[in-house]
């Protein structure tokens, strides 16, 4: 099959059958069987399709059509090239100096053209190379069994009544409302729909429609019980949270579009036959060798920034003296757009400082928390920083780095108090989420897209889990849980599975783990390799370490709380039971992935290698900061670094799950007294780091003392002017009534009347209704007609 | 001299004029017959002979011996005279079932006295 036709046409089905699916429910989703039933059965069926239609892409048509690439751990030999160390991977790379990739294998193009306004085109298009299958893939699969599962876990939807328990009435009742069942599978084919629109599309342009078609599905989807106020306030947050970061994303787009003038991603023919270069060509020309160059657009638009200096602010905090052999044109603006684009990620996958929203989302039912967790929304920033990777400069890849290790450092001591079992997990999330945003800022574009692809499976896994237990004792604090293994087993053991792989459990220095410890040993190389090379960065070096250290510990210390010990709540110990089979099945399904889908026989890493974006392969060197080097990923396999990493990571999460095993199994320290102990910690830990707080008064109060302002002013100010003006409207009106209204029109119109009238009167007359006098009428009429013809005939015509 | 149109009629062969001229007078005598009277009968006899007079003349129009193109059958003038005494007699028929009526209701056909009508 040849992939230029077919790929488009199969991620196009696989993209649009959900849509399709949304609209159906939309339109007939209430008639659509008892209480709609058959309307998650149709989004079940839309999103498996899709399923389908991603394998056959990625199996049928891409794997076929595209070799990996020889194995580079074999051939991994260093040598030294101007100073730093420079991988030689391949033949091809090694016989070139500059060893740097070429555009990776894609496929691009435009479906439908939605307007063109001067240069600027609008286009919904394709970009289409393996990390965009491979996403296509682990969406629809994760999607699927969120699907599957959802259809057990919102079975109290298909109710009559739906009462719902945490919203209590002023009567002092519980809310009772219709089932909602078919709505909520509605929202999730949109989401569906969105995110794989997200992946697939051509240009930065379509990439920004999906990106807000996601934000309000999660907004739904965290709303969905908007009757409790929790969860209307959790969805407004998300929702205004995300804004904040695509208002940073605005920029970077403007500032990318107004200096390189396409939005388009890749190369593509026009109709005349040309290539028109996109963004990628762009800004990685192949003069260059695919280094990083801003095109003289930015460099123009930079110079008239600085007001024709193009270095008068480059000589500011971070580079003291103007070194004449660098080239920082072009270089500010390039950083500006990169960070631009960044922010709308931050948003997107809760990084720090706006990571706040996430653990709120946790109001949504448990099926979103696991798709907008794995899969979907935070999947959304984190894909984007890798599709817009070669667009970063180092000192913008500098920034995500630290983004990454703050939010990956805070969300992991968040983790740790935390006793809702679903807040556990958002925690875990935003410092994965750290994790892969730290790894891709360190260059190491295949680790950070690897643990994205294994962390969405075994964090849905995960979500899916807690979903379970949830779905048996009905709360989501851990506190009333424990013991339940005995109840669940297979809910516990999946459970387990996941533990096992977000913490990269695995034999150290083998080949053999989870799969989370590949992609996460692969991240904390990749630290170590870059801070081998800067050392003035070590606390990247080190935060990842600590941070699988937190990890092994709070995931243990979730597991054990739940479902090891004995049942602190007796009550609803006996009352829980393991999940219905509808609910299960997904769980194992996605625990075999969880297991598996990182050994090295799956290829998963190799398939991502194949579309390593152009020019990343090679180290870079910051033009701003000057000693700031972005390491060739290759470099972090050396055994130098591999080596003492693995253990570090091995011994860190072995040392985190041996204190949660002390703490919560073996009891021999009491937590209780640990919490004493540590009370300052606890409490700041406890109240997240007091983000909420903070930005209650950074942000929230003075925009609501603005408001109050503003909304004094319009009551007092604006309301009094409006109402004077109406109340000399109304003035004016009566005076214009009085000389104008009443004398002119009225009289007008009286004395057409009484004119009238008085005709009519006087014609009455006439009509006397003797018959003989009407005779007289007509024989004068008649006479009167002749004469006055004749006279006229005679007088007033001219006789020819 | 003062040249009067109907001053030769005696001394000029007969011709349309003089069949114009009887028409006319036998409209005037039915006009006046109508205005007149106030016997309803009467004035339906004077409306006959307005009728008549107009008769007279469309025959007078239409006669071939009156006209001196010989190319038409020349018809016309005979067909309207057969549909006006056809609408005469019609008219006669409703004209005195109305008055029929009339005198039914107030024992007189004074038309003076048919005077609901006025204004």
């Amino acid at each position: 099959m040849d992939p230029d036709t077919t790929l488009p046409v199969l991620l196009m089905a696989a993209w649009l059958v959900p849509l399709a699916s949304f609209v159906l429910i939309v339109l007939f989703g209430k008639y659509m069987g008892p209480r709609g039933i058959g309307a998650g059965y149709l989004s079940v069926l839309a999103i498996v399709t899709s399923a389908i239609f991603s394998l056959i892409a990625m199996f049928g048509v891409w794997l076929p059509n595209h070799d990996f690439p020889a194995a580079h751990e074999s051939e991994h030999s260093s040598s030294t090239h101007d100073g730093a160390v420079v991988s030689a991977t391949d033949e091809s790379h090694s016989k070139d100096s500059h060893s740097n990739n070429p555009h990776p294998d894609y496929y691009t193009g435009d479906w439908y053209s939605l307007g063109e306004f001067g240069t600027l085109k609008l286009t919904i298009g394709y970009y289409i190379d393996s990390l965009t299958v491979a996403m296509f893939c682990m969406v629809s699969v994760i999607a699927s069994c969120v699907h599957i599962y959802a259809l057990g876990y919102m079975h109290d939807e298909l109710h009559e009544q739906f009462v719902d328990h945490e919203v209590t009435l002023s009567s002092g009742e519980h809310l009772h409302r219709k089932g909602r069942f078919y709505r909520f599978f509605q929202y999730l084919s949109l989401f569906c729909f969105s995110m794989f629109g997200i992946v697939i599309a051509g240009n930065v342009a379509m990439v920004f429609v999906f990106w807000e078609l996601v934000g309000i599905c999660s907004y739904f989807l965290i709303g969905f019980y908007i009757e409790r106020h929790s969860a209307s306030t959790a969805a407004n947050k998300a929702f205004i949270v995300n804004r904040i970061g695509d208002f940073g994303m605005l920029i970077g787009m403007m500032a990318l579009w107004s200096s390189v003038g396409t939005f388009a991603f890749g190369d593509m023919k026009n109709e005349k036959g040309e290539v028109e270069q996109g963004l990628f060509s762009l800004l990685r020309p192949e003069e260059s060798e695919y280094q990083l160059a801003p095109p003289a657009g930015m460099i123009a638009e930079q110079k008239r920034m600085f007001a024709g200096d193009p270095n008068a602010s480059a000589g500011d905090a971070a580079t003291p003296a103007i070194d004449p052999k660098r080239n920082t044109q072009g270089q500010w603006l390039l950083f500006i757009a990169g960070v631009g684009i960044f922010c709308g990620c931050v948003g997107k996958s809760a990084q720090f400082p706006l990571h706040v929203w996430l653990p709120d989302a946790m109001e949504g039912p448990t099926p979103v928390s696991a798709l907008v967790h794995s899969a979907t929304m935070v999947a959304a920033g984190v894909y984007l920083v890798g599709r817009f990777y070669p667009c970063f400069s180092p000192e913008a890849l500098l920034v995500i780095a630290y983004v990454g290790c703050i939010t990956l450092f805070i969300a992991a001591t968040i983790a740790i108090t935390a006793t809702d079992i679903k807040r556990v997990l958002a925690y875990s999330t935003v410092s994965q989420l750290g994790y892969m945003m730290l790894s891709l800022g360190l260059g190491g574009w295949v680790a950070g897209m690897f643990h994205l692809i294994t962390h969405a499976f075994f964090k849905g896994l995960l979500f899916l889990c807690s979903g379970s237990v949830i779905h048996a004792v009905h709360t989501n604090d851990m506190t009333f849980m424990g013991g339940l293994r005995k109840k669940m087993p297979i809910t516990a053991y999946t459970m387990l599975v996941g533990c096992l792989a977000i913490i990269g459990a695995g034999f150290p220095l083998s080949v053999y783990g989870l799969s989370g410890y590949y992609s996460k040993d692969a991240i904390i190389e990749q630290a170590w390799s870059f801070g081998s090379v800067n050392p003035q960065h070590a606390i990247l070096k080190w935060a990842p370490v600590a941070g699988a250290f937190i990890t092994a510990f709070y995931m243990f210390r979730l597991w054990y709380m739940t479902f090891a010990g004995q049942p602190s709540d007796p009550h609803r110990y006996d009352h829980a039971h393991e999940s219905p089979r509808v609910m299960t099945g997904p769980l194992i399904v996605l625990a075999a992935f969880a297991i598996g889908i990182g050994w090295p026989i799956f290829h998963v890493n190799d398939l991502l290698e194949q579309g390593r974006p152009v020019g990343t392969l090679s180290a870079t060197h910051g033009e701003l900061l000057t000693n700031l080097t972005i390491p060739s990923e290759h470099d972090s396999h050396v055994p130098l670094i591999k080596i003492p990493a693995g253990i570090a990571a091995f011994c860190t999460a072995l040392a985190g799950v041996l204190l949660a095993s002390i703490i919560y199994l073996w009891r021999l320290l009491n937590p209780d007294e640990l919490k004493e102990s540590f009370k300052p910690l606890y409490g700041f830990l406890w109240n997240k780091w007091y983000f909420d707080e903070l930005y209650n008064y950074l942000f929230v109060k003075p925009t609501l003392i603005v408001s109050h302002c503003a909304a004094w002013f319009d009551r007092n100010i604006i309301d009094s002017i409006l109402h004077t003006s109406a109340a000399i409207c109304k003035a004016c009106s009566k005076v214009v009534d009085a000389l104008f209204d009443q004398t002119v029109v009225d009289g007008t119109v009286n004395t057409l009347a009484s004119g009238t009238w008085g005709l009519g009167l006087w014609l009455r007359k006439i009509q006397t209704g003797s018959l003989r006098q009407y005779v007289m009428f007509i024989v004068i009429g008649t006479v009167a007609l002749f004469v006055t013809i004749s006279i006229v005939q005679a007088y007033f015509i001219p006789t020819s | 001299m003062f040249n009067f149109p109907l001053a030769n009629l005696l001394s000029e062969p007969v011709g349309v004029a003089h069949y114009v001229t009887v028409g006319a007078i036998l409209f005037i005598c039915g006009a006046l017959c109508m205005a007149t009277k106030r016997n309803a009968l009467g004035v339906l006899m004077g409306i006959e002979l307005v009728l008549n007079g107009a008769n007279l003349n469309f025959v007078a129009f239409g006669s071939q011996y009156l006209r001196n193109d010989g190319h038409s059958l020349g018809l016309d003038g005979q067909l309207m005279a057969l549909f006006v005494i056809v609408l005469a007699a019609a008219e006669a028929a409703v004209a005195l079932a109305i008055a029929l009526n009339f005198y039914n209701n107030h024992d007189s056909i004074d038309v003076d006295r048919a005077d609901q009508l006025r204004g």
